[in-house]
């Protein structure tokens, strides 16, 4: 049904030139593709369902035969050879072009990271919007109505509420999930109320002039600016690290502060038609409140158990794995939608449910895609959201109201900051770390209001007299926070100074004694008779590990968090010993001269006694260090850090090979030895063989069955490692799918074939051919940096090599998005410790 | 529930709870689930502690009762293991999970992390030498992943190993090859844990919490 049109396509002889400038503006297209895009009449987005209202339904810009007709004014054509049939493509040609638009403008100020430092980005996306608009508004074009309701509930909202909730922090969450609640709930029904009574009581001042809006439409619009979007807060606070406590409120709240609102937005829009509201209808309304709120809890939960189940039997068809995911997100989302219960609560229960599961169930792969998908969704969606409030703000007609607009801001920053005062006093003596007065100011502060806030209010039915005057105040209060708040927040967190953290849970110590802590501290509660976040922690597990992984869990190996841990740490750190291996002994042959090598070339300066001893030491010493400075995993741009995970199991690969191949070629490296290195024969010769062997795989003298295939040379040190990339039977044995498939990833599809069959790469360790066990220490001699174990010591490395990839390292990805970087706040997730 | 205490229990109680840094109400809520545990009996065993159901599914109970009846947690200077426990010292282990004020000073926010890494560390050194060998150490990660359903003993055993190779290579630097590192003294145990906010986490909500008479180390 063709919904939306634009005003002048009654007439048809307007219609047939309007086509007409439309084809000659279609030839700019290529040229200017954003802006005069924005200048075409795109009025008619004909699959827009029309709006509650009911607004007249005019003739759509198309034409009734159909047919290949776009020069309409051309006379009875036979058979036209060229044709364009602009109308048929037009919405999804004009949302294309807006999401590529918007897309290079989120390229654009990335360029400049001292830009987005400053200024978050939803304030550079209004500041685009607003260029666009103002563009369009002097061409005297519409807007294009791409946001109505219903597309912004159906399609826009839920990967915008999925993002957030898949990318909870769930342990912090969880952890302080009453406080979360109590400002979500509690706050926005407050700022709601308390805003709505007060703008009220200003309506009846006559000098106003805006007596006409009722309590109803007042609470309405109070809802509505009621939601807190706080990204760009949420952006900083990450960055400077502020405190779990203070982030994990600021998240809870802007996610559950949306669902409450939505309940609101939907009750008042109700309650605004009708004629006389009695008491009754408040209790309903209340009631209504609850229902909607659990009803939504109950479906999320339903959906997520149900997904889970399912991700047991995909193991087959990776390919839409994470089709499933998306699929029943979407769905317990609009079976709730059906039903009239919070699909925001629907959804986000569902996905903080089966995120858990889900992510063991799944391959690193489909994960990745997941949460990449996940957050390229709700990207779009946003931006979209963003840019279209810059172009609005300039073209569209506004009523301004200096009295109604500045009362709505003074309220809502009264409102707010009595809110939070008042609700710290009364949650304060139920934390253990209370609020102090700067986490009290800063969540204050962070209360920016942002997508949801406008599109809700964009979306209110036209019956509401006084729409146009909500639209422009919630505007203002929009531009008002996201750009005075959202760029002064990040010098007022550095310069009040709020109590920061240390999130840097990275060393296996680290995370040993923490877990001890909170054992012990469960302990201690169970001692004391004492119920605390604990004793339903340990209950929560112990129902975990005995029924729901049993259920849901494909493997159902209960790992512990530390042991992920630690194999992660370890690969990492077996890929950084052999950068620093490689940067020793192979920096200098590329691949071009590696014969050169034996030639008295640059290549030679490398190894200078001094330097072989370092390297020893390094190897002897690192070979289960895990290191403290992990930075790498916990930077913030590094996007899901398969990209180590990948070199790491190619270079282990190679030094696999390579201490295998060591040991049959142990002759011939000793005689080369002696022409490499000028050491004393004798005193570290074991130690020489290992390094010149690696030396000699990979110059390939010796070995002319390894095939000269190199793994690509794509990033940064892999190259030079450049090890010839054959498959050894044991590495077939040893790795996993996703070895395998990273390296078909970097090779082209090399090795495809012995993984797939393997799903998971966290098979106990027994699952692996090499028979040593990972412990190469007794007690009596950890600390040896045993010389001659040299080529024994390689083999916990190839060990490792099963367990490549956990599932906990899915933690780690991250992008420039501040929720993708998550992982610094819950590095591992509560499995059974 | 004060109710029942004489006065001279009461008076006692002032006097703990101006040591422990327990309001009255924390003191009193302790003292009756002290009384409920020892089954009314002045002093604490071992096995009244190990009898509650719920400490069943903890991996570190036996750390954890232990701990109860370490001297060095009761008091500073002795070594050793006492077989039976009043309801000050039942207290005085308790401390250690109280939260950090809020206005603390940095020197007594330094203290306080002191005395609950303190309190670990005993946890871990069972022999009481002030070093945590890698032997105590295996055993601790072994105890913690003793739940942890099927995890091989030499994954254990690896992770511990790792984690004291972790310990060694922070705190000494770069070791010679045939050095050995002995253990965790108490000094290290301090240095590898300085990211974790124990300050700030290692409590536990006594019930009837008042901020206002959380002082630590008073």
């Amino acid at each position: 049904m063709r919904g939306i049109s634009h005003p002048t396509s009654g007439a048809v002889g307007e219609f047939f030139s309007k086509r007409l400038s439309m084809t000659m503006k279609l030839a700019v297209y290529f040229l200017t593709t954003g802006l005069t895009l924005l200048t075409l009449p795109c009025g008619s987005f004909t699959e827009v369902p029309s709006k509650p209202s009911g607004t007249v339904t005019v003739l759509p810009p198309v034409h009734p035969a159909g047919g290949p007709q776009a020069f309409p004014n051309a006379e009875k054509s036979d058979l036209p050879v060229f044709a364009m049939n602009y109308s048929r493509i037009q919405v999804p040609f004009e949302i294309t072009l807006w999401v590529l638009l918007a897309s290079f403008a989120k390229i654009g100020f990335h360029i400049y990271h001292k830009v987005t430092f400053w200024v978050p980005e939803s304030c550079l996306l209004i500041s685009i919007g607003l260029m666009v608009g103002a563009i369009m508004h002097a061409v005297h074009e519409e807007p294009p109505s791409v946001l109505s309701y219903n597309i912004f509930f159906l399609y826009i909202l839920p990967p915008m509420v999925l993002d957030s909730g898949y990318f909870m922090p769930t342990r912090p969450f969880f952890e302080n999930i009453g406080t979360v609640l109590w400002f979500a709930v509690v706050g926005t029904l407050w700022n709601s109320i308390g805003v709505g009574m007060s703008l009220y009581g200003v309506c009846q001042i006559g000098a106003l002039e805006v007596q006409d809006i009722n309590l109803q439409e007042n609470l309405l619009f109070a809802s509505i600016i009621s939601a807190v979007d706080p990204v760009a807060v949420l952006n900083v606070f990450e960055d400077v690290s502020v405190n779990e406590q203070l982030y994990i409120v600021v998240f809870g709240e802007s996610l559950f502060s949306d669902a409450v609102t939505v309940v609101l937005y939907n009750m008042f829009t109700f309650v605004a038609e009708m004629p006389v509201v009695e008491t009754v209808d408040v209790f309903l309304g209340v009631a209504k409140f609850f229902v909607v709120g659990l009803g939504g809890l109950a479906f999320g939960l339903v959906f997520g158990f149900v997904a889970s189940f399912t991700t047991r039997f995909t193991s087959n068809v990776r390919e839409i794995e994470p089709l499933f995911i998306f699929m029943y997100s979407y769905l317990a989302y609009l079976v709730a939608e059906l039903f009239n219960i919070s699909s925001i609560m629907a959804i986000v229960t569902c996905a903080l449910t089966m995120k858990y599961y889900v992510e063991e169930n799944v391959t690193q792969r489909s994960c990745t895609t997941i949460r990449h998908v996940v957050k390229m969704l709700s990207s779009i969606s946003e931006t979209l959201i963003f840019f279209f409030l810059g172009v609005v703000t300039i073209t569209t007609e506004h009523e301004w109201n200096w009295g109604y607009i500045l009362f709505t801001l003074l309220f809502a920053f009264l409102w707010r900051g009595l809110g939070i005062l008042v609700l710290t006093q009364i949650i304060n003596p139920f934390r253990t770390i209370p609020f102090n007065f700067k986490d009290q100011f800063m969540l204050g502060y962070s209360g920016l209001r942002g997508a949801v806030t406008f599109a809700l209010v964009f979306t209110l039915p036209d019956h509401i007299v006084r729409k146009k005057l909500f639209v422009t105040a919630t505007i203002c209060i929009i531009l008002f926070t996201v750009f005075i708040q959202g760029i002064s927040i990040r010098p007022l967190v550095e310069f009040i100074n709020v109590r920061r953290t240390n999130r840097n849970l990275d060393t296996i110590n680290v995370e040993v004694h923490s877990r001890l802590m909170e054992h012990a501290i469960a302990g201690i509660e169970d001692i004391c008779g004492q119920w605390g976040h604990y004793y339903w922690k340990d209950k929560f597990m112990k129902f975990n590990n005995q029924i729901l992984r049993k259920i849901l869990i494909k493997d159902n190996q209960a790992e512990s968090s530390i042991v992920a841990l630690y194999k992660k740490l370890e690969l990492q750190n077996a890929m950084e010993i052999l950068d620093t291996v490689s940067e020793g002994t192979s920096t200098a042959p590329s691949v071009i001269s590696l014969r050169k090598e034996k030639g008295p070339g640059k290549p030679k300066r490398k190894f200078v006694a001094a330097d072989l001893r370092k390297m020893h030491d390094i190897l002897s010493k690192n070979m289960y260090k895990i290191r403290q400075q992990t930075t790498e995993y916990t930077t913030k741009h590094s996007l899901p850090n398969d990209s180590h995970t990948k070199e790491i199991l190619i270079r282990r690969h190679g030094t696999i090979r390579r201490s295998l191949r060591l040991r049959s070629f142990q002759s011939p490296d000793e005689a080369r030895n002696q022409k490499y290195f000028s050491l004393p024969a004798g005193k570290s010769l074991d130690w020489r063989q290992t390094d010149n062997g690696e030396d000699e795989t990979l110059s390939g003298g010796g070995y002319p069955s390894a095939p000269r295939s190199r793994i690509g040379q794509p990033s940064r040190s892999s190259s030079r490692v450049s090890l010839p990339l054959r498959r050894l039977d044991t590495l077939t044995e040893v790795s996993s799918s996703a070895g395998v498939d990273l390296v078909d990833e970097r090779s082209g599809g090399r090795g495809r074939a012995g993984g797939r069959g393997k799903s998971r790469l966290n098979s106990s360790s027994s699952d692996s051919r090499v028979p040593a066990p990972p412990c190469h220490f007794d007690s009596s001699e950890v600390f040896h940096g045993n010389r001659d174990s040299m080529p024994e010591q390689e083999e916990p490395l190839s060990l490792s090599v099963t367990w490549a990839e956990e599932p906990s390292d899915h933690d780690d990805s991250s992008t420039q998005n501040p929720l993708l970087r998550r992982p610094r706040w819950n590095p591992v997730k509560p499995k059974n410790p | 529930m004060g109710a029942s205490q004489s006065a001279r229990t009461e008076h006692e109680f002032k006097d703990l709870a101006d040591r422990t840094g327990f309001s009255l109400e924390q003191i009193n809520n302790l003292n009756k689930r002290f009384r409920q545990l020892s089954s009314n009996k002045e002093t604490l065993s071992r096995e009244d502690l190990a009898s509650i159901p719920d400490l069943d599914n903890n991996p570190i109970r036996l750390q954890i009762i232990n701990a109860f009846f370490d001297k060095r947690n009761l008091s500073q200077s002795e070594v050793g293991i006492v077989q039976e426990i009043g309801f000050e010292e039942f207290l005085m282990v308790l401390t250690h999970f109280q939260p950090a004020a809020m206005d603390i000073t940095e020197d007594n926010r330094e203290k306080l992390r002191r005395t609950k890494l303190r309190f670990l560390f005993n946890m871990h050194d069972t022999d009481g030498n002030g070093i945590i060998t890698l032997e105590e150490y295996r055993q601790a990660v072994e105890e913690l992943l003793s739940k942890a359903g099927t995890i091989a003993p030499e994954t254990v055993k690896a992770i511990a190993d790792a984690a004291m190779l972790d310990v060694a290579s922070t705190t000494r630097g770069k070791m010679e090859p045939d050095e050995f590192y002995e253990g965790i003294t108490f000094e290290h145990f301090l240095q590898i844990l300085k990211t974790l906010d124990i300050e700030t986490t290692m409590h536990v909500r006594f019930l009837n919490l008042d901020t206002a008479n959380m002082r630590c180390g008073k």
